[in-house]
């Protein structure tokens, strides 16, 4: 097989796909909220797994769905979780004219990329993988065994690459306590020490005319007590003023 | 149509993902794009790979799936940190080194 031509359905797989992937990736650095980046990215990465398996590689297919639609942008996600979904950019420039600057060299590069890659490109033969993926009976284990004999060495860093990057992401993430933590204990003595009263609040309205949540409670001389408005309401001076009995009208604010 | 199509795409979301580093503010969009510039170039070892008949080029881009992962742990990590002392995802915000 040359492997020159794709046949009719990979073309159209081709052609949804790469529209699919460019449209994430527009909407990834379009997005005003960092979340619908994500999302964005997400469907990127969805596509690009498709074509990845459009290109014989159907383990690296697999593993892109499983590492970065799975582990990669759930790790983004928790921590947009963390930073705050409403973190958007500021607007101010910092150096002066960088954005504009940014955008047209930006599409420079694109169009040189693409410009200069298609017209290298076009017309080379394409050898196709049917006879690598033969060798050892399919896409996997030619994999394996390459990366078992010739890349062994490779794969064998990798791993101090990826235990070094789990270390240093628990150094990072840890945060030092500076003062020893409070047992149960120390709280309770610390709250019955304090200025506070350690029990029940009276509740609004005891020995009042209403129960309402904004009638204070009286005490036992016939006083109003403030102690008994919820604190949202006391802070807006939204209690009632109590009559006492002999006739003069307490007003809000008159503690106890 | 021609398996280099698969190259042209990804040079298209390289350079876009070069914008979204340039342009964008927000410290984990800038991370984001980065992963993006790291799958184009992932999908042009696999094209490569198909065009010239070997595995290596996908043994390559497995290896960069292995490092970028390391590297979104490393840097969120940091991310975090940022935020934690300074309240702000912004990459315009951790300046004081130069002063």
């Amino acid at each position: 097989m040359t492997g020159y031509e794709l046949n009719v359905g990979e073309a159209i797989v081709f052609w949804v796909c790469a529209v699919l992937s460019v449209l994430g990736a527009i909407g990834l650095i379009t997005s005003r909220k960092a979340v619908h980046s994500a999302l964005w990215m997400a469907l990127t990465m969805i596509n690009l797994a498709i074509l990845y398996i459009a290109n014989n590689a159907p383990f690296l297919g697999m593993v892109q769905v499983i590492v970065y639609t799975g582990a990669v942008m759930m790790l983004f996600l928790f921590v947009l979780m963390v930073v705050g979904v409403d973190s958007s950019d500021s607007l101010i420039e910092t150096i002066k004219g960088q954005r504009f600057l940014a955008v047209v060299l930006g599409l420079l590069l694109i169009v040189i990329l693409v410009w200069g890659l298609g017209s290298s490109l076009s017309g080379l033969p394409s050898v196709g993988l049917d006879a690598a993926n033969r060798v050892d009976g399919g896409n996997v284990q030619s994999i394996a065994h390459l990366i078992f004999t010739d890349y062994l060495l490779v794969f064998e860093v990798t791993s101090a690459l990826l235990i070094t990057a789990a270390m240093g992401a628990m150094v990072l993430a840890h945060r030092e306590h500076w003062l020893p933590k409070p047992t149960q204990a120390e709280l309770s003595v610390a709250r019955f020490k304090g200025d506070d009263h350690p029990g029940n609040r009276p509740s609004p309205g005891i020995y009042a005319r209403h129960n309402a949540v904004d009638t204070p409670a009286l005490l036992p001389d016939g006083t109003p007590t403030e102690a008994s408005i919820p604190g949202a309401l006391r802070s807006r001076a939204d209690v009632q003023p109590v009559e006492i009995e002999d006739g003069r009208a307490n007003e809000e604010g008159d503690s106890q | 149509m021609n398996p280099s199509n698969y190259v042209i795409l990804s040079a298209l979301l390289f350079g876009i993902g070069t914008l979204g580093v340039l342009v964008r503010r927000n410290a984990i969009v800038v991370f984001m794009s980065v992963e993006l510039m790291l799958n184009a170039a992932n999908l042009a070892f696999v094209a490569f790979a198909r065009m010239n008949g070997n595995l290596d080029g996908q043994v390559v881009a497995f290896f960069v799936m292995v490092v970028a992962a390391a590297e979104v742990v490393v840097g969120l990590a940091i991310i975090v940190q940022i935020f934690r002392s300074r309240r702000s995802a912004s990459i315009d915000e951790p300046n004081l080194l130069k002063y």
